[in-house]
């Protein structure tokens, strides 16, 4: 076998098994229960865990809108997916080879996406009639037919958890709050994953509740047991180590990446963060992971509203701090105004839009991409703002770096626009080396003691004005929301002026596009089709781009980071191919973009229903368009 | 590199800029603007380390009016951008400028929070009980039954009392005072900059276009000492012509008292800015004309940390306890595995 590069010796694990292990290059496992039954720490866990033995990994929390829906009941159903393999994998799965559900809703809900035949857990105890009643079902699924076709294990886990916490004083309520543990020990023997990584987990996080953590290791390696010594289970799979390019990894999440970039940013051009925020949904992450960093001289406000948020970044960008805010669509919506502020008086800010399901508050937890008009046009005037998407979770870092990047060097706001399909997605990430990061210094105009008045709307070689900050003697300005007379900054309402000021503001935008990489197109230069994606859908699209290329289609992929502006070279590439297909999750807004700004008959591929593609709805698509 | 110019001395036309002022002649912000300047002077503020942040309307051309730093932001939002920059700049003086529309109404919400965070910060607000700008529509502060543009019938919704709201918010520092009280005024401010946490005044400042004459009643020299009473802390609240009129609290309420006729200063309130308890300094705010004189002065000044300090206070703890922030550790904790 393959020997795993990871540099964790999973000593703590059972010994090996005596059963039969099945080699599979990849495989999908789903946890579903419950919003209150640990589902998303127990997909944290494997995830963490595959991470580890050097596997490839993708995730997809799915969970609901309500916080506390009622228990039992289809709304209160949480999710979360994990895909590791030991080849280059891009998305979670469209499809799941295990399913584990802890009750009767997490079950009726989950089981369509469930491949035939694939590997069915089921906690045999949470299906009484009363939990049958709260799913709104008339009969038992595991009786009706329902499971059939597929390898069904009901185990008693509610009754066999209770019984390895005995004796550990836990009421019955706290014993049953280990569960989750119980069924991820039988995952962890299913796919042949050690557990030193959990149990180091549970160590530290219940390292104030010593029973609790003795009764959850308990639960973990009496779900491990039970797949190694009952009948039930006659083999067991093994995913090994994915040829991952050489480097030091960490799995990182969508809005840690998001957070964790910002910072860099930061530190590349030399300054301190600063982050306006107001919590929302699937957001908050950013303010939550940037409020602990405080010893890099992280600022972090949590704002009375969205629109506060957003003025407290223009006040500490204003005052020389890397600003930022973070948000999602509504949110976006209410600091429009704002962001024309700082379109005008030309600051630099970096706004973080999570799209979700929308219009208005939509589908709170639910992945779309339906906000780039918005991130567009989304204000009033002729107010151009750059506009960059990450492409994973890890890309998240990279992207935000060059958010912050382009703002302070332009002087302007960029938007970084994300989904929540990223943000809460997880990936390995190949740890930068630190002196490997960009460097983009920035230079404040100096003391000034000619007692002549400062001219803030003097311009460089990218059209951005100085930065001239606070504290600095004989630099003092006024900059406002009113137009602004060429070079000085005076309030100006000339005609003339205002032409000419509008027009410096879209060709300042523009230029952006000479300091951005070339669009790269990956597969043939020219040929019968070209994808072109954005954004979070770039997993499912590259995975169908390469299925399709392996059955003999000819297809090339350009997956864009930057839309705005669009990098120089965009148009030509367009022009090299008969077609152009255009997947997103929303109902064609790049696709508009395309057909407006280079004259191609772009075709889309779309869908609004809170759900990312399954990479073979585009491979279709493909093979539709290629009509083969 | 500031501290020279701090030391300079500096008139009130150093803190003029170069901007023709361009409100309505006679109108009651030039009177303010005066004044500032004069503070300012007086104090020697350092320009470059004063900032003017304002929202929209009249009051709020202001920054473009001093030759200090100063953003015009857009409508109700200055409070939120002036914390942002004192997160970042504790050592900034920062003005907001705002008035009776920009922060009560379209603004309430940031005002409310600025203050209840205490954020080092000055807030001017202009109450001219009208919009001017946009010509001639009721404000949030425009008494029941006024006739405006959009209230050809009168006003139906109960106005805001600005100083009753910044004390229901616990503001550390409260004050009303008159555009053409120029001394008093000047005094105000200057008691205002010396304040460490929200500073938040009332000017009552007339719009001589849309609304002249909203405040005769407290400017006229023949009814001014009638209608209006000068708070000292530490001294009993008195009023009228022959100063021969008190206040004095009858239970939960206060009421008027004549001197005189057993009735000593003794038994009247006497006024305690620092007291902790902002429950006095609010029944004060809802002393109104024409029930009650109104009272101008220092409601309220008391000591307690504020947003910015606490903030980098945190910064510097965390720096203390876990040392300079370093990405390369941060990125590398927790579970990390290598591939060859
Ligand atoms: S409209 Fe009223 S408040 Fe505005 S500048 Fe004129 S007088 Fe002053």
């Amino acid at each position: 076998m393959a020997t795993s590069g990871a540099s964790t010796e999973s000593k703590s694990s059972p010994k090996k098994t005596s059963k039969e292990v099945i080699e599979l290059t990849s495989a999908t496992v789903r946890f579903a229960g419950d919003s209150g039954d640990g589902m998303q720490l127990a997909g944290m866990q494997l995830t963490n865990t595959s991470a580890l033995v050097g596997n490839d990994v993708a995730t997809f929390p799915d969970y609901p809108a309500e916080i506390r829906a009622p228990r039992g009941t289809k709304a209160g159903v949480s999710g979360f997916q994990i895909h590791f393999a030991s080849t280059e994998i891009f998305t979670p799965g469209d499809k799941v080879d295990a399913l584990v559900a802890m009750n009767p809703a997490a079950l009726v809900t989950n089981l369509p996406d469930l491949v035939k035949g694939g590997v069915l857990i089921v906690d045999k105890n949470s299906f009484q009639p009363k939990d049958l009643k709260l799913a709104g079902l008339d009969s038992n699924p595991l009786e009706d037919g329902t499971v059939q076709g597929y390898q069904v294990h009901a185990v008693e886990i509610t009754r066999l958890t209770r019984l390895a916490v005995d004796g550990l004083g836990l009421t019955q309520k706290e014993a049953d709050r280990c569960r989750n543990f119980y069924a991820m020990g039988l995952v962890y023997w299913l796919y042949n994953r050690p557990l030193d990584a959990t149990l180091r987990f549970i160590d530290e996080k219940f390292a104030r509740r010593p029973a609790i953590a003795e009764a959850n290791r308990r639960a973990l390696l009496a779900g491990y047991n039970y797949g190694e010594t009952t009948e039930a289970f006659l083999s067991h799979f093994r995913v090994g180590p994915a040829k991952l390019s050489p480097g030091t990894y960490r799995n990182i999440m969508g809005n840690q990446a998001t957070a964790w970039g910002l910072m860099a940013g930061a530190y590349c051009c030399g300054k301190e963060l600063f982050l306006g925020s107001y919590p929302i949904t699937p957001a908050s992450d950013i303010l939550h992971e940037l409020a602990k960093q405080k010893n890099f001289g992280v600022r972090t406000f949590q704002a009375e509203d969205e629109i506060a948020a957003v003025c407290s970044a223009i006040g500490a960008s204003f005052a020389g701090a890397v600003a930022a805010t973070s948000s999602s669509g509504p949110g976006i919506a209410l600091k429009s105004e704002a962001i024309g502020l700082a379109v005008m008086i030309e600051l630099p800010l970096v706004i973080v839009n999570n799209q979700r399901g929308g219009p208005s508050t939509g589908l709170p937890t639910k992945t779309e991409q339906a906000d780039l008009f918005q991130v567009l046009f989304g204000r009033n005037g002729e107010c151009p703002v750059p506009v960059v998407a990450p492409r994973s979770p890890a890309d998240c870092f990279d992207t935000a770096i060059e958010a912050v990047r382009i703002a302070v060097q332009y002087m302007t706001p960029v938007f970084f626009l994300s989904d929540g399909y990223l943000a809460n997605g997880s990936e390995p990430w190949r740890i930068p080396d630190i002196d490997s990061l960009p460097k983009f210094p920035v230079e404040h105009p100096g003391p000034a003691a000619n007692g002549e008045p400062f001219h803030p709307y003097t311009r460089n070689e990218r059209l951005a004005r100085p930065w001239a900050l606070p504290g600095t003697p004989g630099l003092m300005y006024r900059v406002g929301g009113l137009e602004k007379q060429d070079i000085t900054g005076d309030v100006s309402y000339d005609p003339e002026n205002h032409q000419k000021m509008v027009n410096l503001r879209a060709r300042k935008v523009a230029g952006i596009a000479q300091d951005i990489p070339p669009q790269e197109v990956e597969g043939p230069e020219s040929g019968p089709l070209l994808v072109v994606g954005w954004g979070g859908t770039f997993g499912a699209i590259e995975t169908a781009v390469r299925d399709a290329r392996k059955k003999g289609y000819e297809v090339a992929f350009a997956h864009l980071r930057y839309l705005n502006p669009f990098p120089s070279n965009l148009g030509d590439i367009l022009q090299r191919y008969e077609k152009v297909l255009v997947p997103e999750l929303n109902m064609g807004q790049l696709r508009y973009m395309l057909r407006s700004e280079y004259l191609v008959d772009a075709v889309g591929l779309n869908k609004v229903k809170g759900k990312p593609f399954a990479s073979t709805e585009i491979e279709e698509k493909i093979c539709e368009m290629l009509g083969k | 590199m500031s501290d020279n110019s701090a030391l300079q001395v500096l008139k009130p036309s150093d803190f003029a800029s170069d901007q023709d002022v361009r409100w309505c002649p006679g109108c009651g912000d030039y009177s303010i603007l005066a004044q500032m300047k004069k503070v300012l002077a007086s104090v020697g503020a350092p320009r470059e380390k004063t900032v003017f942040v304002s929202g929209i309307g009249c009051s709020s051309r202001f920054p473009y009016y001093m030759n200090t730093y100063g953003m015009h932001t857009i409508h109700g939002r200055a409070p939120a951008i002036a914390t942002g920059i004192k997160a970042v700049h504790p050592d900034l003086h920062v003005w907001v400028i705002t008035g009776d529309g920009d922060g009560l109404s379209i603004g309430g919400n940031h005002l409310l929070h600025a203050i209840r965070r205490n954020v080092d910060i000055n807030i001017v607000l202009f109450n001219n009980r009208i919009y001017g700008l946009t010509k001639g529509q009721y404000s949030p502060t425009s008494p029941l039954g006024k006739v405006t543009k959009s209230t050809p019938m009168g006003v139906i919704d109960n106005p805001l009392h600005p100083l009753s709201i910044a004390i229901g918010c616990e503001a550390t520092f409260v004050a009303r005072t008159i555009d053409v009280n120029i001394k008093h005024l000047g005094m105000v401010l200057r008691r205002a900059l010396e304040h460490r946490g929200t500073s938040f005044i009332e000017v009552y400042q007339n719009c001589v276009v849309f609304n002249d004459g909203a405040f005769s009643y407290a400017t006229d020299r023949e009814t001014k000492a009638e209608t209006t009473l000068e708070l000292e802390h530490g001294k009993p609240l008195i009023f009228g012509k022959n100063r021969d009129k008190g206040i004095r609290l009858n239970g939960l309420d206060p009421e008027i008292v004549e001197l005189g006729k057993g009735i000593t200063e003794d038994d009247l309130l006497f006024h305690d800015e620092k007291a902790p308890e902002p429950s006095l300094a609010y029944l004060l705010s809802r002393m109104r004309y024409p029930e009650f004189p109104e009272p101008i002065g220092i409601f309220r000044a008391v000591e307690q940390p504020c947003y910015d300090e606490l903030l980098n206070h945190q910064i510097d703890e965390a720096r203390k306890q876990k040392g300079e922030g370093d990405l390369e550790k941060l990125f590398h904790s927790g579970d990390t595995w290598v591939v060859q």
